[in-house]
């Protein structure tokens, strides 16, 4: 039985459910509804959740499992084949796949597919729509056969688990209904369950980040000295081996970038915040908001576009051979300098939104004192409400730093593929977001450490801005308390 | 103390301060302050009385300008000081609030230093040459605030650590230490306990001495205790203006009667 | 008082103790310049940023736009019996079995018959006549003539597709001296293109075809099309809607009305507002590992793009939500629970509903910032020449490898060929009005139910 057909069995059953335990309800105070502890429909319900909840848990729970467990038991049969063992399984899981359908379509009857033999099989299937790569080996077909027989065992199994599940627990939860029987609250209770779950997948999806980051990395440096990757100074992959993979040039063009983008978006992005909260008029500020907003919601990709093919070429106009300068400092569009102005465009409206929350988080009256013995309001930005803010402002910029550091496409199209530790912003650099882009896209064979290192990289930043995040968030929470 | 007033109130009639013409307010719509005159006496404590929304704080703005900050705000009339008209285009809105200092209904002390918050106004005014007279001009302030005492040992503590009524007479010496001539009070005391009130009330009268006070209260006793002169004010109009004791026992007009009384508030 | 300055150390003068107020001290005047200058600055400020935006949309427009235009080339086609069909069956099956191979040679002849008819003179040879057009133009004949079988033996005027090259000098992006050194096309066939298009025969006209259609090979750019990525996208947008509003609204109702205050509940909220900043290339990685490494869910799909944006998204969404059930006064909870109503009942019935406008506002905003999102797609390997096909059915839209907008466009970018950059602008001019479109809408839905309390 197929997972659909589980499904709707299972929710037929708690539709029938619904209906027994509601009219049961009912029947119990003959139809008066005020003898009831819970409305009609809580009781229905009630029973409902207890004969669909645990049964779709556990069938959830199975499908995420079974393939795991089959994978155990039926990996052992092809190890002897020299060849990767997990393009050996998927050919496995497909002939397996082949099978089932020549016995779906009638080319095959259950017997004469458990007496198959190697010779031929691949022509043969291939006549039901099955193209497999190569010949198939006797190993290859003794473990299909084994994957088939499990995974039909565990179809059957699930089948029976999972509806026997329904049936039996909403047999039990008709049985409880009597009018005492507080159904609204066991719904409510079940409603809150669904909501504290729906809060977890928050957890959840960190954990998942961690592990993911955290295995993979372990198995990187299983393959590749940590030493050496965290302390070296070239960045050199390559597929045949023997490459060496230092950090340090892919740090150092990550730091380099972002210091250009806040040297940029933080004396812009302040300046204007300042402008738009302490000075401009109203219709200014209607305008000028929204539009700094629009910067914002522009994606990054429009901005990697942006450095590639206009802010590249025009600062090569200026700063490369034959520009407007006379200087040869650039070789080529893409640059730190290229990526560092785009990205810091894309951070103004970001420092500027989260700067003026907190200039406006300074009260009035701190204005109102320091207007009132007569300062201009330059000065009063100046010496009082910048001061006041100043925690605030630095938790801003951090998460600005953070932004910068995480930013990928403006960097894989504007900053160039070399890895260099240079000085010349003019040079093409690159960061740690733009080689976990190269280095996971294309091909790559995922248990390579030129892979692998990616996930290193990943490793790194995810730390990097982690503390950078919760640093900043920090220095924000307690600086509004403050005022609050 | 009452005795000592009585006799200064008879001395200084003549010698005006602030004198307020025609001076009429809008916010957008609202027609806050109508038509109101004015004259404000030097080194007098005025007060300005009336229900809440009556337009005695916003008046109280317009003397140093402050309501120059809210942009719907609008003025005309006249008011002069020293018979300089403050809204004449020459006159730049800083130079005259060095000169009409203002202390605010909540203590607002900066979130600096004690020392810092004196020292805010006379080093963006220029006042010191040096860090010892700029050291001299915080004592003095913080002596005239009548906080010196309390607070000598902790200069360089943050202000916003100090109580209520500390953080208040902060303010005042913080108004004072830029030698205004003029010092506006908008409820000093609303937000401080009796004995805070009291401490702030007893600074109010010696600031006499040095300063015209205008102070905007609605406690009707606080105006009887520190003033000279009282104006009463209701719904935008200015209904009474006289002698504090005038005011309060034998008041021409039924309003001012009917608040004193307790009728409408 | 003991704090009186002794002897009222103050001097106390008579009349105006400081300069009259008409008169500006030189102090002033250097204060009220220190003034003017930062109010300079801030504008300064707003002026470029102001100047980054136009110059950004302005660059936008000038290279998006004419990728919403084509060349074509009008050519009469004789489709000859002799080379589609010798044996005159008629059959469609017969044609069928004919490849663009033997089309070629037809586009040929028909365009040397072309310059013969009106007379213009060329050096280039008839082999390399037909590089004016785009080498899709006999797959474009062939898919006619199957769909018309009858029209085998007829001359018939075709609108080919010009080359790319063509196209960009049409659109003045291809010039002679660009020419010298590419060998796809000469100075010579560009004199040909002027003399066809004084006779009209060469014309620029709006292409719905880079909207609707599909990706092209690297050599074909005047095919590509954006059609099959937008679909691309809008499976991904509705796995997202589907899984990102129900738990992001039930998160929010659990953090915001039920939650106690105790170390789990700071847990959760620490947790979001950490992945509210994680970069979203990391959630490409947790895609990567977590959906198609470990629960082998295949590579290239939206439903993965869907799920990771899903993650990525969350956090803003909840942020929002919970802020618009806090826009709800606590008296609406009061009175819903002064007439006897659980908490639970009191949130669905009442605040929940009064919250909605304002979660679908957060959501749709949430939705575009998703839209417009590249890097996590790229890991999972939404990038390439993957969205060359439309899917086949509603099911497959979610499980079929395609690519998503943004992705496309940044393949486009990559390819080197300036007629493709031509189309990343175009291509960011149709997801920017998408952008726009879900922020009117949410801008609409904001104005039209807001309530003030």
């Amino acid at each position: 039985m197929s997972t659909f057909w589980i499904v709707l069995v299972v929710l037929a059953v708690a539709a029938l459910c619904f209906v027994l335990a509601r009219r049961r309800a009912l029947s119990a105070v003959d139809g008066d509804q005020r003898h009831l502890h819970s409305r009609p429909n809580y009781y229905g319900f009630s029973a409902a959740l207890w004969a669909a909840g645990p049964a779709l848990i556990v069938l959830a729970l199975w499908l995420a499992l079974q393939p795991l467990v089959v994978d155990r038991s039926v990996r052992p049969l092809v190890l002897e084949e020299d060849r990767n063992a997990a393009l050996v399984m998927s050919d496995v899981t497909r002939l397996a796949g082949g099978i089932d359908r020549a016995i779906a379509m009638g080319g095959l009857t259950a017997q004469e597919a458990r007496g198959l033999t190697a010779d031929g099989l691949r022509d043969r299937l291939s006549d039901f729509g099955t193209a497999l790569a190569s010949e198939v080996s006797p190993g290859v077909l003794e473990a299909a056969q084994r994957y088939r027989t499990i995974e039909g065992r565990g179809a059957l199994l699930r089948s029976i688990l999972t509806i026997g599940l329904a049936v039996g627990l909403g047999a039990f939860a008709l049985w409880r209904v009597a009018p005492g029987f507080r159904a609204r609250t066991s719904v409510e209770r079940a409603i809150l369950g669904a909501l504290i779950a729906a809060a977890c997948v928050a957890i959840g999806t960190t954990i998942g980040i961690v592990l993911s980051l955290i295995f993979n990395t372990i198995k990187f440096f299983g393959l590749y000295p940590a030493a050496d990757f965290l302390f070296g100074t070239t960045w050199a992959p390559s597929f045949g081996g023997g490459s060496s993979l230092g950090i340090l040039p892919l740090l150092w063009g990550t730091l380099y970038i972002s210091l250009i983008a806040l040297l940029v978006a933080v004396p812009i992005g302040l300046l204007a915040a300042i402008y738009l909260s302490e000075y401009a008029h109203r219709t200014v500020r209607a305008w000028a908001k929204p539009m700094l907003e629009v910067l914002a919601g522009i994606p990054t990709i429009v901005y990697g576009l942006f450095a590639l093919l206009t802010v590249g070429p025009l600062l090569m106009d200026v700063f490369g051979p034959g520009g407007a300068l006379g200087v040869r400092w650039m070789g080529g569009g893409t640059s730190v300098m290229t990526a560092g102005l785009v990205m810091g465009i894309m951070l103004i409206p970001f420092v500027s939104s989260l700067s003026d929350d907190i200039i406006n988080a300074v009260p009035q009256s701190m204005r109102d004192g320091s207007l009132g013995l007569g300062a201009t309001q330059s000065e009063t930005v100046k010496q009082v409400i910048l001061p006041a803010a100043l925690p605030g402002i630095v938790g801003a910029v951090l998460l600005a730093a953070s932004r910068a550091i995480g930013e990928t496409m403006i960097v894989v199209l504007g900053a160039g593929a070399a890895a260099r530790l240079d000085l010349n912003p003019f040079e093409a650099m690159t960061t740690v977001t733009a080689k976990i882009v190269s280095q996971l896209t294309g091909d790559a064979d995922f248990s390579s450490p030129e892979a692998l290192v990616a996930f290193a990289l990943g490793m790194t930043l995810f730390v990097i801005t982690l503390i950078l995040n919760v640093f900043a968030l920090w220095i924000v929470r307690r600086y509004r308390e403050q005022y609050e | 103390m009452n005795d000592m007033r009585l006799g200064d109130r008879a001395k200084q009639m003549d010698d005006t301060k602030i004198r307020a013409r025609g001076v009429n307010v809008f916010y957008g719509d609202n027609h806050a302050i109508k038509d109101v005159d004015v004259d404000i006496a030097d080194r007098m404590v005025t007060a300005f009385i009336g229900p809440s929304g009556c337009g005695k704080s916003t008046f109280l703005r317009c003397l140093n300008r402050m309501n120059d900050t809210i942009s719907a705000c609008k003025i005309t009339g006249e008011i002069k000081i020293d018979d300089q008209n403050i809204y004449d285009s020459r006159v730049d809105p800083v130079q005259l609030r060095a000169k009409v200092g203002m202390v605010f209904q909540k203590p607002n002390p900066f979130p600096k230093s004690i020392y810092d918050n004196v020292a805010y106004g006379p080093r963006i005014h220029g006042l010191a040459k040096n860090r010892k007279e700029m050291d001299e001009i915080v004592e003095r302030a913080l002596r005239r605030g009548a906080i010196w005492n309390e607070v000598k040992d902790r200069l360089h503590a943050p202000a916003t650590g100090l109580s209520g009524g500390q953080q208040q007479r902060i303010c005042i010496a913080r108004a004072v230490a830029t030698e205004p001539e003029v010092l506006l009070m908008d409820e000093p005391c609303s937000a401080l306990d009796p004995i805070a009130t009291a401490q702030v009330e007893e600074l109010i009268d010696e600031l006499r001495q040095n300063f015209s006070v205008v102070i905007v209260t609605h406690s009707m006793q606080q105006a009887a205790r520190v003033s000279q002169r009282t104006a009463f004010f209701h719904l935008g109009d200015l209904v009474e203006y006289g002698e504090t004791g005038t005011i309060f026992t034998n008041p021409e007009d039924s309003r001012t009667e009917s608040y004193i009384s307790g009728r409408i508030g | 008082m003991t704090d009186i300055p002794e002897g009222g150390a103050h001097p106390q003068q008579d009349g105006p103790r400081r300069g009259s107020l008409f008169a500006e001290n030189p102090r002033i005047k250097a204060r009220n310049r220190a003034e003017k200058r930062f109010r300079a600055y801030g504008i300064a400020a707003i002026s470029i940023a102001m100047a980054f935006l136009c110059v950004l949309l302005f660059s936008i427009v000038k290279n998006g736009l004419p990728a919403f235009t084509q060349t074509y080339i009008q050519v009469d086609v004789t489709l000859d019996q002799e080379v589609l069909d010798p044996d005159a069956t008629g059959d469609p099956a017969v044609i069928a079995q004919k490849t663009t191979f033997s089309y070629a040679p037809l586009i040929q002849a028909a365009l040397v018959d072309r310059l013969a008819q009106s007379g213009i003179e060329t050096e280039v040879t008839p082999d390399r006549l037909a590089r004016i057009l785009s080498s899709g133009a006999a797959a474009q004949l062939r898919n006619h003539v199957l769909a018309n079988p009858e029209v085998v033996g007829e001359t018939v005027e075709f609108d080919l597709l010009a080359s790319s090259r063509v196209d960009g000098y049409m659109k003045g992006r291809v010039t002679r001296e660009a020419l010298a050194r590419d060998p796809n096309l000469d100075a010579a066939h560009l004199e040909i293109i002027d003399a066809l298009k004084a006779e009209g025969s060469v014309e620029r006209r709006f292409n719905l075809d880079f909207i609707t259609g599909t990706d092209a090979s690297d050599s074909r750019p005047e095919e590509a099309g954006l059609g099959a990525s937008v679909l691309g996208s809008f499976y991904m947008m509705l796995v997202v809607l589907l899984l990102a509003l129900p738990i992001g609204v039930a998160a929010s109702i659990y953090l915001e009305e039920f939650a106690p205050e105790n170390r789990f509940t700071d847990l959760i909220e620490v947790n979001i507002s950490n992945l509210a900043a994680v970069p979203s290339i990391v959630f490409g990685i947790l895609g990567l590992a977590a959906f198609i490494q470990f629960a082998h869910l295949p590579a290239s799909a939206p439903l993965v793009g869907g799920l990771v944006l899903t993650l990525m998204t969350l956090p803003t969404i909840i942020i929002s939500t919970r802020a618009s059930l806090r826009a709800v006064p606590p008296s609406i909870r009061d009175a819903a629970l002064g007439v006897g109503a659980s908490k639970m009942q009191a949130t669905m019935h009442h605040v929940l509903p009064l919250a909605m406008p304002g979660i679908l506002t957060g959501t749709i905003l949430g939705l575009a910032q998703a839209l417009g999102e590249t890097a996590p797609l790229l890991l999972i390997g939404m990038v390439g020449f993957i969205a060359s096909e439309y899917p086949d059915s509603f099911t497959s839209g979610f499980t079929d490898p395609n690519s998503a907008m943004p992705a496309q466009i940044y393949e486009w970018a990559k390819r080197a060929d300036p007629a493709y950059y031509e189309r990343a602008w175009g291509g960011i001019i149709v997801l920017l009005a998408f952008l726009l479109l879900m922020n009117i809408v949410a801008v609409l839905l904001r104005r039209r139910f807001e309530r003030r309390w």
